[in-house]
């Protein structure tokens, strides 16, 4: 058995974990006919409660390392999160059957009638509050919550890890600085989501779920809640080990474990490796290709995309130069951690503008 | 013998009202009328009513689409994450009867809570409460973007909503602190790290060092946002005195101003979202 653990471990990096996930996020879209089919769905769960009850089965440090009552709440999210995609999808399916054949949504046909909200409403808060509340009473008299040792400056836990919750960010960590990852993303995050109904003008698709009608909305937004948040936390939680440095899911976490870091600047892969002139004093001209490269990413990108893409050209007709700037620039930025990732993967990037002297890293 | 106590008690029961009949007396009588100032709901008048003359259920609309009442249609999820945040409100009250916000004493507050306390487990139903309603807040969301429910007229509701998520996380952030044990500690030194490197207002951040006047530095370690935020250098007492009171008076008083806010306009905006 432990030949299958470790052949997973070794093919697990965090390149890998980023390229399956994506995959799957591309199949979840592609073959959305498929696997929201009530059938198909019930074996895709199995599926997950097989591969979560092997692995606590068969590694003695998943077991562990999931059993941390912290982490239980992370089973809730991914299993929930998995129920609801599929609910939402499966509804945006059959939906979009019926428009296709000139039908009406669903909701179309109840939506007309009024009901009286006592008792039609109020029951099934009622019902909600009382399921909710058992459970959490239930949950709460089989799970103590956590309490470690008293807390003492005097001793730091390896690995140091925030909740769950911002394990997406941590994570990002790996890939830019914390003025990025923890305080500009986040931001931006933030703002991205609240630009969302000033941007999207798409007047189909309101109150019903569909996939079609609203592709261009649905496609990013859950590549940005799947791909770089929720699998991000879930790498963090089960992938991410002293030093924060990565292991396998069944791999043991060796605090002394040693990785090569050998992460260039673009600097110097320009002044040093191609040009092989040596790094200019004036920390302006050193980092000139690099405020090049981001310049010409944010700022002459999204006009010359609008030449290249057809769709992109659509997408400024339809929304008028501001809004497709706004649009450009949040999407250009969420698309930069990804970039950032594989670049880091593929040439050992480190940063594409490096002023350390004033923490002025990207 | 035995067939007389039947019959008399068959004779007994054929004499007592009908529940129907109990159930009209009572929500005829003056007791009840008093109470709701309607009789039962069970005629249409009465159903307008109840939801009417009753401060807590006229946060609803007398009449709803029926798609949007649906379980299948909002999940709930809005609802339960308003339920679990009245749950972590009152098992954060009796929390509060007990823990003491001290270097000295938090940490073994929280252990007598465990060891002393008969039924000791609202820390319990408080710590799970505050994981599933990060979780329900997410999944709020995502239901709310899969229904295109933000497109107009519902923009700024949404604009709200987010506010809100954020203001969820501060809630579980903030209280991560509390148990003052190693796992609170560190996870808050990590996740305040970060506001070290915030641009210029932070003393690790970009172009803070810029900000100066005749030479002297403006932001340092002693003036940053990360000092400020924690109360020191380092998460210490300071930090949690300023944590706590976050925690259980400011954050939760937006939270609930900004839930009246959310709720009275998912009514103004023409209640759920539904098919035009
Ligand atoms: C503490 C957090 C929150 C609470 C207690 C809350 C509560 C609710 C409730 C009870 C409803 C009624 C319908 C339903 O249950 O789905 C609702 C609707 C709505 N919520 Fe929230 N919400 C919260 C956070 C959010 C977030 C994070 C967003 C989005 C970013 C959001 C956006 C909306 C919108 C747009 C509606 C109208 C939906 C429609 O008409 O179909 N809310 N909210």
């Amino acid at each position: 058995m432990h030949y299958i653990l470790d052949a997973i471990d070794f093919v697990l990096q965090p390149w890998s974990y980023f390229l399956f996930s994506v995959i799957a996020f591309w199949a979840m879209i592609k073959y959305r006919e498929t696997w929201t089919e009530p059938a198909f769905a019930v074996k895709l769960l199995w599926g997950a409660i097989g591969a979560i009850v092997f692995s606590m089965v068969y590694s003695d440090h998943f077991r562990e390392i999931a059993s941390l009552p912290d982490n239980v709440p992370i089973f809730l999210m991914v299993f929930s999160v998995g129920f609801f995609t599929w609910l939402s999808f499966r509804q945006g399916v059959l939906n979009d059957r019926r428009i296709a054949q000139g039908q009406p949504p669903i909701e179309k046909e109840t939506s007309d009638k009024k009901v009286y909200v006592w008792p039609d409403l109020v029951y099934v808060e009622f019902i909600a509050t009382i399921v909710g509340g058992i459970v959490l009473l239930v949950w709460s008299l089989c799970l103590h919550a956590p309490l470690e040792q008293a807390a003492t400056p005097a001793w730091t836990p390896n690995p140091s890890k925030a909740p769950w919750y911002f394990l997406g960010l941590q994570e990002m960590l790996v890939y830019y600085d914390p003025w990025l990852a923890g305080v500009v993303y986040p931001t931006l995050i933030l703002v991205g989501l609240m630009a969302i109904p000033y941007i999207d003008k798409n007047p189909k698709g309101a109150g019903y779920y569909t996939f079609n009608e609203r592709k261009l909305a649905i496609i990013p937004f859950l590549f940005g809640f799947f791909i770089l948040w929720v699998t991000l936390i879930f790498l963090g939680t089960f992938m991410r080990g002293p030093g924060w440095n990565f292991f396998g899911p069944y791999e043991n976490w060796d605090p002394h474990k040693v990785v090569v870091l050998n992460n260039v600047n673009l600097s110097e892969y320009i002044w040093v490796r191609i040009l092989g002139i040596g790094l200019p004093a004036n920390f302006l001209i050193r980092e000139m290709w690099g405020f090049l490269a981001v310049g010409a990413y944010l700022v002459a990108l999204p006009p010359l995309l609008t030449k290249k893409i057809p769709l992109c050209q659509e997408l400024l007709e339809k929304l008028g130069v501001a809004r497709y700037g706004v649009l450009m620039f949040l999407f250009l930025s969420m698309a930069s951690l990804p970039i950032k990732m594989v670049l880091r993967w593929l040439i050992n990037l480190k940063y594409v503008i490096a002023i350390p002297e004033i923490f002025f890293n990207i | 013998m035995l067939d007389k106590l039947k019959k008399m008690i068959d004779e007994k029961f054929a004499q007592a009202p009908s529940p129907e009949a109990v159930k009209k007396a009572i929500a005829e009588g003056q007791i009840w009328k008093s109470i709701f100032r309607h009789g039962y709901p069970d005629t249409p008048r009465n159903r307008v009513m109840a939801v009417l003359s009753n401060l807590f259920l006229h946060l609803h609309p007398v009449k709803a689409r029926h798609s949007g009442v649906k379980m299948s249609y909002t999940w709930c999820m809005g609802g339960l994450s308003f339920f679990l945040f009245l749950n972590l409100t009152v098992t954060g009250i009796l929390l509060m009867f007990y823990y003491r916000p001290t270097a000295e004493y938090a940490y073994y507050d929280i252990v007598a809570l465990r060891e002393h306390v008969p039924l000791g487990i609202m820390r319990e139903i408080h710590r799970w409460g505050a994981h599933a309603m990060v979780i329900a807040v997410w999944l709020h969301m995502f239901r709310v973007f899969m229904t295109g429910s933000y497109k107009p007229p519902r923009e700024f509701n949404w604009v709200i909503g987010v506010v809100l998520l954020v203001i969820t996380l501060l809630l579980s952030f903030t209280g991560y602190l509390l148990p003052w044990d190693q796992l609170a500690m560190w996870a808050i030194t990590v996740g305040t790290n970060m506001a070290r490197a915030t641009p210029f207002m932070g003393y690790e951040g970009p172009g803070a060092s810029m900000i100066q006047i005749g030479g002297v530095h403006l932001v340092h370690g002693g003036s940053d946002i990360h000092f400020a935020l924690l109360g020191g250098h380092f998460v210490s007492e300071a930090t949690l005195i300023r944590f706590y009171v976050l925690h259980c008076v400011v954050v939760p008083i937006v939270a609930a101003t900004l839930m009246a806010i959310h709720f009275w306009r998912v009514r103004k905006d023409g209640g759920i979202s539904g098919p035009l």
